[in-house]
């Protein structure tokens, strides 16, 4: 039974697990271990504790067929030496407890920088991440890429995130703790994955009405994907020669589309929304919430508060013709 | 509930008139023990109001994807579920049996002052009416008319007029703002009361650890509660005067809010838990059939209590930002708090240790409050980790864990205390029979809601989300949960029906029922409006042992 | 030591005042509020993202903050003049507690004109102006409450229905008097002085 819930607790849910007990980066291991021993130590207290509670249940109960059951049992008002003990001896634990703890804290949070670390400033908006990565010139939303850490030669990823609206939280569980992103603050944290893969979160803080749905993706590339990805992502927008496409795009920058979001290239400048320059080639769209196909698409362009309610995307509407040609115009945003 | 005082007359008045009578005598009373009811009633009600929030959240989450609720109502109510349970449940229903029990323990005849109780009393009960008032005044983050949905510690700037347009939040804040006047009123009443107003020989060695924990509990709401008003006066005046407290945008911060909110909130949990340690202090020795253990080493944990809860605030701030500085002072100061917590459940045990417990429904329900806050003690010494709460922070643990401290323990040693002064305040017993299916209907329910609710947090799902994805693999748990939930309601109903039927169909308990110790036990059940006929004096810490046991009484050993 | 122990005494009964209590009580209460409020402020000094500064427009408040003080003396004269029954002197030292109390009081509105119509200083101007009048007005708030239940004492005096016999009110009155003046001495430490 317990071997099956611990089978459960840390599986790899196909790619959806967000265990805190399947860790793959070394914020996220330190604390695993750390956990352990919390977890090893609370549960002895617990055994013990509650083995006494039980045995002064059982042993102590009133009996009423007893010669005596009439009688008060013996008046004890207390003991200073046995007080004393269980007053020391969690004094003790505690000590123990806190070096173990303070040695993680400072190991996480001042570890140093290495040089080769890469630096991508976290934005977090109702209800959406956007991600920048200042040195690289590439600005992205929703789906982090960062490079796979070898731990031999570390090659960490430092956010610095911030709010332009309420309180956010970024947590991703397999990879490291979760740190809050507050509007006029400024917040640090690293990650290593040491596999890749896709590790998943979510906003961890109550942002609004639609904070259930502001899906975190981080994708833990191999240094050659993480290159390509680079290459791709600092290429300007995607000039597209198909007719429809064309339509879109001049219904696209016509419309109110421009004061909210980014095509690099383009007239489209807002900042309010997600960069759309790369669009086609994320997987997702909606934070996370929605496979990046072009009937979601259309559907979410059509009316945004369907899938997201809440969302500050008004619904667009346009007609069936340009609906169509909006979606095929950012379906070809690679 | 005290139709007894009034039945004479029904012979001479006629029944329209009689009710009004009635009416008349509770809403104008300044008595300590009606104005405890009335507390307690009004709690009660509220905690049917928020036990159905509970449900309607938990059929919400039971599968992913869920649509029986909008986003827009979830959010209010786990906002209205919160803000209810602790500002109009927990705070009335324990301030209601201090109010009842205070005076009658330390043999006074009413509170120090009579008149600020029942404005107490009634400017928290207005507080309560305008937080729901809500639902039809108010429109909030949706635009739509509704309830407040900020949540229960409304960070900054999600509560600025620009993310909360309408008027939710405004009704929040002064319900709060009035509920915290009634509160500090009332403390201090409990104050002057357990200083001023002792009978003779009730010094303070000598007071029933219940009122003792009262007057830390008390002398914390000051600290406390007068932070988080001076708060809502500062978000008040963000809303309507335009000034910049909260105000990101002109240089104001929001971390500043988080502090002055858990500066309260903190504190605010060990208000709402000394109280139930109190009833735990009166009821485990008189089912024990002996005297509290270390009753000096009580008291000091308890005044230790309350010291070192004012510098453990910022383990709610764990992952803000506030540098490992910061988060180390606050790990040591939040495991140092469990010694004295620790002391406490080592005395209790000692207490049942050698004595000759005595299984009646109230007891059943303090050694489930043990057991349980054995439990939540722990997993609040794992959320002390720093990075442990890292992980754990804001996620469904964290909410498991509380929910340990608020229903696993202190609910439960409120049933407890119920089924132990029921009788006294009513003058008859609760049915024993009924309670019993209560204990353990609620436990079963109790244990399956709570303790899987641990999982899914350890499987990364956070708090406060109004449905989830369904490859997280966090349906199973949540199903789990939510059936749970169906067992606390039914277990719920059985107690508000025994409570009916029991107050008309209840054996008569007589004075003493318990053949307990203290004060209150030497009056008629329920007591005559001025307490006493005669002011007792006091020997010793158990007035009524000394009485019952001429031959070795507790004032030789003390 | 030994000695006390011996002998038994039949002490009477004696408990604290619950006037007293209440009112300690009150003030420590109250006190936490302040200290929120002051917290704010020097957590606010100089994080302003516009002018003014509390350099450029605070002077210092000095003989209002005189007169505020002086006024903690007079009320306590006026209690032990009702202590020894003399009613008339009480009566007097009242009238001149509450004259100090409103000196600082005109003094403060006189300050704020001066903010406000000169300075271009309001609640909503910058975080100093949110800050510097929420605190500042939250004690003169407190000097308004105390004023009024002063003038009130001072009435009953003058009408002859406050005898000896309440003297224990009337000092749980000046027992609030002398918070708000201790609270003054904070604020215009903190505002006046640290924060200029």
């Amino acid at each position: 039974m317990s071997r099956n819930i611990w089978a459960l607790l840390s599986s790899d849910f196909s790619h959806g697990s967000t265990s805190i007990f399947a860790p793959a980066g070394t914020p996220a291991h330190s604390i695993f271990s750390l956990s352990m021993l919390v977890l090893g130590i609370t549960t002895a207290i617990f055994l013990i504790v509650a083995g006494l509670l039980l045995f002064a249940v059982i042993r102590y109960r009133h009996q009423a067929g007893d010669a005596n059951a009439a009688q008060e049992p013996p008046q004890i008002y207390g003991s200073t030496q046995i007080e004393l003990s269980w007053t020391v001896i969690p004094i003790l634990i505690v000590v123990l407890l806190f070096l173990a703890t303070a040695r993680i804290i400072l190991s996480t949070q001042n570890a140093p920088k290495p040089a080769a670390a890469l630096d991508v400033t976290v934005v977090g908006h109702q209800f959406w991440w956007e991600y920048s990565y200042p040195k690289l010139g590439i600005v992205t939303a929703n789906e982090l890429h960062i490079p796979v850490s070898d731990p031999k030669h570390p090659t960490p990823v430092y956010l610095t995130m911030t709010s332009t609206d309420t309180d956010h939280s970024f947590w991703v569980p397999r990879l490291a703790g979760k740190m809050d992103l507050i509007p006029n603050q400024i917040n640090t944290m690293w990650l290593d994955p040491q596999a890749p893969g896709l590790y998943l979160g979510q906003c961890a803080q109550y942002c609004g009405i639609q904070h259930a749905k502001m899906l975190l993706r981080v994708y833990a590339d191999s240094p050659a994907d993480f290159a390509a990805w680079i290459a791709r992502q600092q290429k300007p927008a995607v000039e597209s020669s198909d007719t429809q496409a064309a339509a879109g795009r001049a219904i696209f920058q016509q419309s109110v589309c421009i004061s909210c979001h980014t095509v690099t290239g383009t007239v489209a400048t807002g900042r309010i929304g997600p960069d759309l320059t790369h669009l086609a080639s994320r997987d997702t769209i909606a934070s996370g919430s929605l496979p990046n196909t072009p009937a979601n698409l259309r559907a979410f362009i059509d009316n945004p508060a369907a899938f997201k309610p809440g969302v500050l995307m008004p619904a667009m509407h346009l007609n069936q013709h340009d609906l169509d040609a909006v979606t095929a115009y950012l379906s070809t945003l690679k | 509930m005290a139709t007894h005082t009034t039945a004479p007359e029904q012979i001479t008045h006629p029944p329209r008139r009689l009710v009004l009578d009635l009416l008349h005598n509770w809403v104008t009373t300044v008595d300590h023990k009606k104005l405890g009811l009335m507390y307690i009633g009004y709690a009660l009600i509220f905690l049917v109001i928020a036990g159905v929030q509970a449900l309607l959240m938990r059929i919400q989450l039971s599968i992913p994807n869920n649509s029986f609720v909008s986003p827009e109502t979830f959010n209010q109510l786990f906002t209205m579920h919160g803000t209810t349970m602790v500002f109009f449940v927990g705070m009335p229903i324990l301030f209601g049996f201090g109010n009842y029990l205070v005076p009658l323990m330390i043999g006074a005849r009413d509170m120090a002052f009579p008149r600020l109780n029942a404005f107490s009393f009634w400017i928290s009960a207005f507080g309560g009416f305008l937080l729901y008032f809500s639902y039809f005044g108010a429109s909030g983050l949706s635009g739509a008319g509704g309830a407040p949905d900020v949540g229960w510690f409304a960070y900054a700037p999600l509560t600025a007029r620009v993310f909360s347009p309408g008027h939710s939040t405004d009704y929040w804040t002064l319900a709060i703002l009035l509920s915290g006047i009634g509160s500090i009123g009332t403390a201090l009443n409990i104050v002057a009361t357990t200083l001023c107003m002792r009978c003779p020989g009730m010094k303070l060695s000598r007071m029933p650890l219940l009122v003792w924990l009262y007057l830390v509990t008390s002398s914390l709401v000051f600290v406390t509660i007068s932070p988080l008003t001076a708060a809502q006066i500062m978000l008040m005046l963000d809303r309507y005067a335009g000034s910049h407290f909260f105000d990101t945008q002109a240089g104001g911060s929001a971390v500043l809010w988080m502090h002055f909110f858990w500066i309260f909130g903190h504190p605010e949990v060990y208000v709402l838990v000394l109280p139930a340690f109190a009833f735990a202090n009166e009821i485990i020795p008189v089912f024990s059939r002996k005297a509290i253990f270390g009753y000096p080493a009580m008291v000091a944990a308890s005044v230790g209590i309350g010291f070192i809860s004012l510098s453990v605030w910022a383990h709610h701030m764990f992952t803000v930002g506030l540098g490992p500085g910061a988060n180390t002072f606050f790990t040591l100061a939040t495991m140092v708090i469990s010694v004295p917590t620790g002391i406490k459940i080592f005395n209790w045990l000692a207490t049942m240790w050698g004595g000759k417990i005595h299984f009646t429904v109230s007891m059943m329900f303090a050694i489930g409050f043990l057991f349980q806050f054995l439990i939540a003690g722990l997993t609040g010494i794992m959320l002390s980790v720093a990075p442990f709460d890292w992980q754990l922070g804001s996620s469904y643990f964290v909410v498991a864990h509380f929910h340990y401290v608020l229903v696993g323990a202190i609910l439960f040693m409120l049933f407890s205390a119920f089924y132990y002064w029921y009788p006294k305040m009513t003058g008859h017993m609760l049915s024993e029979r009924l309670g019993k299916w209560h204990f353990w209907i609620f436990l079963i329910g109790f244990h399956i809601t709570f303790d899987f609710m641990h999982v899914p947090g350890l499987l990364g799902m956070p708090r406060r989300i109004y449905t989830y994805e369904a490859d997280r693999g966090w349906m199973i748990w949540n199903l789990i949960i939510s059936s749970g939930a169906i067992f606390q309601a039914a277990g719920t109903l059985l107690f508000v029906y025994n409570m009916v039927w029991s107050y008309f169909k209840g054996p008569l308990a007589g004075p003493d029922p318990w053949d307990a110790w203290t004060l209150e036990w030497s009056t008629p059940s329920p007591p005559p409006e001025y307490n006493f006929a005669v002011i007792p004096t006091v020997e010793s810490r158990r007035p009524l042992w000394d009485l019952k046991h001429p031959d070795d009484p507790d004032s030789r050993y003390e | 030591m030994s000695q006390t122990a011996v002998i038994p005494q039949t002490t009477p009964w004696v408990l604290p005042s619950r006037g007293v209590v209440g009112m300690v009580c009150l003030i420590v209460a109250e006190s936490a509020i302040f200290t929120i409020f002051i917290v704010a402020y020097l957590y606010y000094l100089g994080k302003d993202l516009t002018g003014p500064t509390p350099r450029q427009v605070l002077d210092l408040p000095i003989f209002i903050s005189i007169c505020l003080l002086s006024s903690s003396l007079s009320v306590h004269l006026a209690v032990s003049a009702l202590h020894s029954a003399r009613r008339g002197l009480c009566s007097i030292w009242l009238a001149i507690t509450v004259l100090l109390g409103s000196i600082f009081l005109g003094g403060t509105a006189m300050e704020w004109y001066k903010l406000i119509y000169r300075d271009g200083l309001t609640l909503q101007t910058n975080l100093f102006g949110t800050t510097f009048y929420s605190l500042v007005g939250l004690h003169a708030t407190h000097v308004l409450v105390g004023l009024i239940m002063l003038s009130l004492a001072l009435i009953f005096s003058l009408s002859g229905s406050m005898t000896a016999k309440h003297t224990g009110r009337l000092e749980v009155l000046s027992l609030y008097w002398h918070f708000v003046d201790a609270v003054w001495v904070v604020v215009f430490t903190v505002v006046y002085v640290l924060g200029r």
